[in-house]
């Protein structure tokens, strides 16, 4: 009978285990297959100045990730970098392009780091959750700011928030050279030291800060709050059709302000922990470029909280590595940055490949 | 004529001779972008054209000691990344966007990586038309050196405005721009022309950078570019894609951009890192008065992501 045969279709079908693993293994295949590409790309780089590629690659690997000493080095990078992966990809799941976490991290740091010297002799366990506190609310009202005025008013959040990240950092040397000036810091500029009660110490047995198992539990708990509560499926609707997430009733504009004010709350707690932790007070150097280096992950991480992690641990062990394999081959400071961007361009080309490989459709895995 | 005799004078003047000076890149890469935007897709790695552009010219200028010769160079280097830029948005399912930072990475990143040996030579400079010589106050005659490549520009944003209106070129790019459909049907290759234009836009934005390393403030360095690509895609929003707009909009960027220099030349240097935020303050408020959340911005290419 007719009606029957509809009815019996699926499970005639009978799928196989391999079909609804099929579209996951393409978001993992192609982004490491890009990467690979990107890699050899800049091998070419390398070969055509007359370098050896495979010294560089052994090198960086050596220095990176080689040996205990080189993975505690990677490690106390990983921090500001997970915080700035997380605060490009949370936005970039509702369809945002937000690329200003440098001026985040800054006016985080810097607003932990005043908290920090007003405070005085507080007691650890006060002073450093309010510094924190301060340091990402900070960080949250700056992308926020970016996120309300693309929903509100219609500015494009790409260009809006670089052009926060340059007001950001304008404004934390306005204060750090300025009213937050210890004038005992003579050539560079900085807030006054913290005192050593509101030091951030190291993990136990290890040379790395506390900030590493915060930005991991972050990413943990980022992925749970997209992946299995109905905040993040409505945040996924709103990022795939935000007109069906609008004609659904849910509510837009909240989640716009409130996952770009997330995501800008965890680059302001990347610069508590630089404050904290690294530097003991706030000062230029906390415009590193670590939120420029964000934008990569989230894009190699495909805005996927979980594979933040280890995108960033793998950028962390490139930029531990730079210094040493820069001064060892003799190649400009900028290697690194053109290895990062060469990667970033061939993993965005290679967007046009999903869908391409039948081998990736969950049908070519049913069988007849 | 003493030098201090102007005193306060000397503000405006400062302003408005830097303004013409600043302006230049601005004039060049929102020209540029422009043109691609018109073409409808939006290049946001201008800003690294502009820094490579920068280099290119300088070295090329260093090694052939013709400041000339570093300007072809920087506009072929810039048609290079935006035929870079317009190839691989060609393809499908590639965000035009976010290539554009990933080239502005690149653009820098090549710069800065090729552009090390060049930090320390001195190249040769573009020359300038000394309008002021009429006047023997210092400041009016440096306020109005003005150079060969601002001219240049206007004549540029003159031809282009008459292009896009009066001719079939014009018309070919602004159907592509407004209907990838309607461009089809009449039988174009919108995705090639879009990649012309973003090329000759790539080209623009080239020699913004030359003017940056080889005139004002003409010399290489890592940090010779402060945004200024990226202010002026703002920049093309805020002038509604047309060329005219563009030329006042980046005299008065360019005098934003001259007002923390200004000030510290008189002796006023509290808030330095305040005014020199100013042209970025000014383009957010700029970008927040005219962007609209419910209707397209009137004058926008109705192919532009950006304004979607």
């Amino acid at each position: 009978m007719a009606d029957q045969a509809v009815v019996m279709a699926p499970r005639a079908r009978g799928r196989d285990w391999r079909a609804p693993l099929a579209r996951r293994a393409e978001g993992i295949v192609i982004p490491i297959g890009a990467s690979a590409v990107g890699l050899a790309f800049f091998g070419l780089i390398l070969l055509a100045m007359g370098k050896s590629p495979v010294e560089f690659y052994q090198l960086v690997f050596k220095a990176g990730f080689g040996t205990a000493f080189s993975w505690q080095n990677t490690l106390s990078r990983a921090t500001p970098l997970l915080f700035a992966g997380l605060c490009v990809a949370l936005p970039a799941r509702l369809g945002l392009v937000v690329i200003g976490g440098e001026g985040a991290i800054c006016l985080g740091g810097t607003a932990a780091a005043a908290l920090g010297v007003a405070l005085g002799h507080a007691p650890s366990v006060i002073g450093l959750p309010l510094m924190a506190a301060a340091g990402a609310l900070a960080g949250a009202v700056w992308i926020g700011a970016v996120g309300a005025l693309r929903h509100w008013r219609g500015v494009n959040e790409t260009i809006s928030s670089l052009l926060m990240a340059y007001i950001g950092i304008a404004l934390m040397n306005q204060l750090v050279e300025g009213p937050l000036r210890d004038p005992a810091s003579l050539n560079k500029p900085s807030t006054a030291p913290l005192p050593p009660a509101l030091r951030v110490g190291d993990i136990p047995g290890m040379d790395v800060h506390w900030g590493l198992i915060v930005a991991l539990v972050a990413c943990v708990l980022c992925w749970v709050l997209m992946e299995r509560t109905t905040i993040g499926f409505a945040a996924r609707i709103a990022g795939d059709n935000v007109r069906a997430a609008q004609v659904q009733g849910l509510p837009v504009g909240r989640l716009i302000l409130g996952f770009t004010a997330l995501g800008g709350a965890f680059a302001g707690i990347a610069g508590f922990f630089e404050v904290t932790a690294v530097q003991g007070a706030a000062n230029a150097s906390l415009a590193a470029g670590y939120g420029y280096t964000g934008i990569l992950i989230a894009f190699l991480a495909r805005q996927n909280p979980l594979a933040v992690i280890p995108v960033a641990l793998l950028l962390a062990g490139f930029e531990a590595s730079s210094g040493l394999v820069q001064r060892h081959m003799d190649l400009p400071d900028a290697t690194i940055l053109v290895l990062k961007a060469v990667v970033f361009v061939v993993i965005l080309v290679s967007d046009t490949l999903y869908g391409r490989f039948r081998i990736f459709t969950p049908s070519r895995w049913s069988q007849p | 004529m003493n030098t201090s005799d102007i005193g306060l004078w000397g503000v405006p003047l400062a302003i408005l001779g830097g303004a013409v000076r600043v302006s230049t890149p601005f004039l060049y890469v929102s020209l540029g972008e422009v043109l691609t935007e018109r073409s409808g897709r939006i290049n946001l790695g201008l800003e690294g054209t502009l820094v490579f552009g920068a280099m290119a010219a300088y070295a090329v200028a260093f090694h052939s000691g013709s400041a000339w010769a570093g300007v072809a160079a920087a506009a072929l280097c810039g048609a290079g990344f935006g035929l870079l830029h317009g190839l691989i948005c060609s393809l499908p399912r590639v965000n035009d966007i976010a290539i554009g930072i990933a080239l502005m990475l690149l653009g820098t990143g090549l710069a800065f990586f090729y552009g090390t040996p060049y930090v320390q030579p001195v190249a040769p400079h573009l020359p300038a038309i000394p309008f002021g010589n009429w006047s023997n106050v210092p400041q009016v005659q440096a306020a109005l050196r003005v150079n060969v490549l601002f001219i240049a520009g206007i004549a540029l944003a003159l031809l282009m405005a008459w292009a896009l209106r009066a001719t079939r070129i014009g018309l070919m790019l602004r159907v592509v721009g407004d209907s990838t459909d309607a461009a089809r049907a009449m039988g174009l290759r919108p995705n090639r022309i879009r990649a012309l234009a973003t090329a000759a836009g790539g080209a623009f934005a080239g020699v913004g950078g030359a003017y940056l390393s080889l005139f004002y403030p003409g010399s290489w360095s890592e940090g010779i570019s402060s945004g200024q690509g990226l202010m002026a895609v703002a920049l093309v929003i805020f002038a509604r894609w047309s060329p005219i707009n563009c030329f006042w909009a980046a005299l008065l960027f360019g005098g934003a951009g001259a007002l923390g220099p200004a000030l510290q030349s008189v002796g006023i240097t509290q808030g330095y890192y305040l005014f020199y935020a100013a042209p970025y303050v000014l383009t957010l408020g700029v970008l927040i008065a005219t962007s609209s959340p419910t209707q397209a911005t009137a004058g926008a290419p109705g192919e532009l992501s950006i304004t979607k």
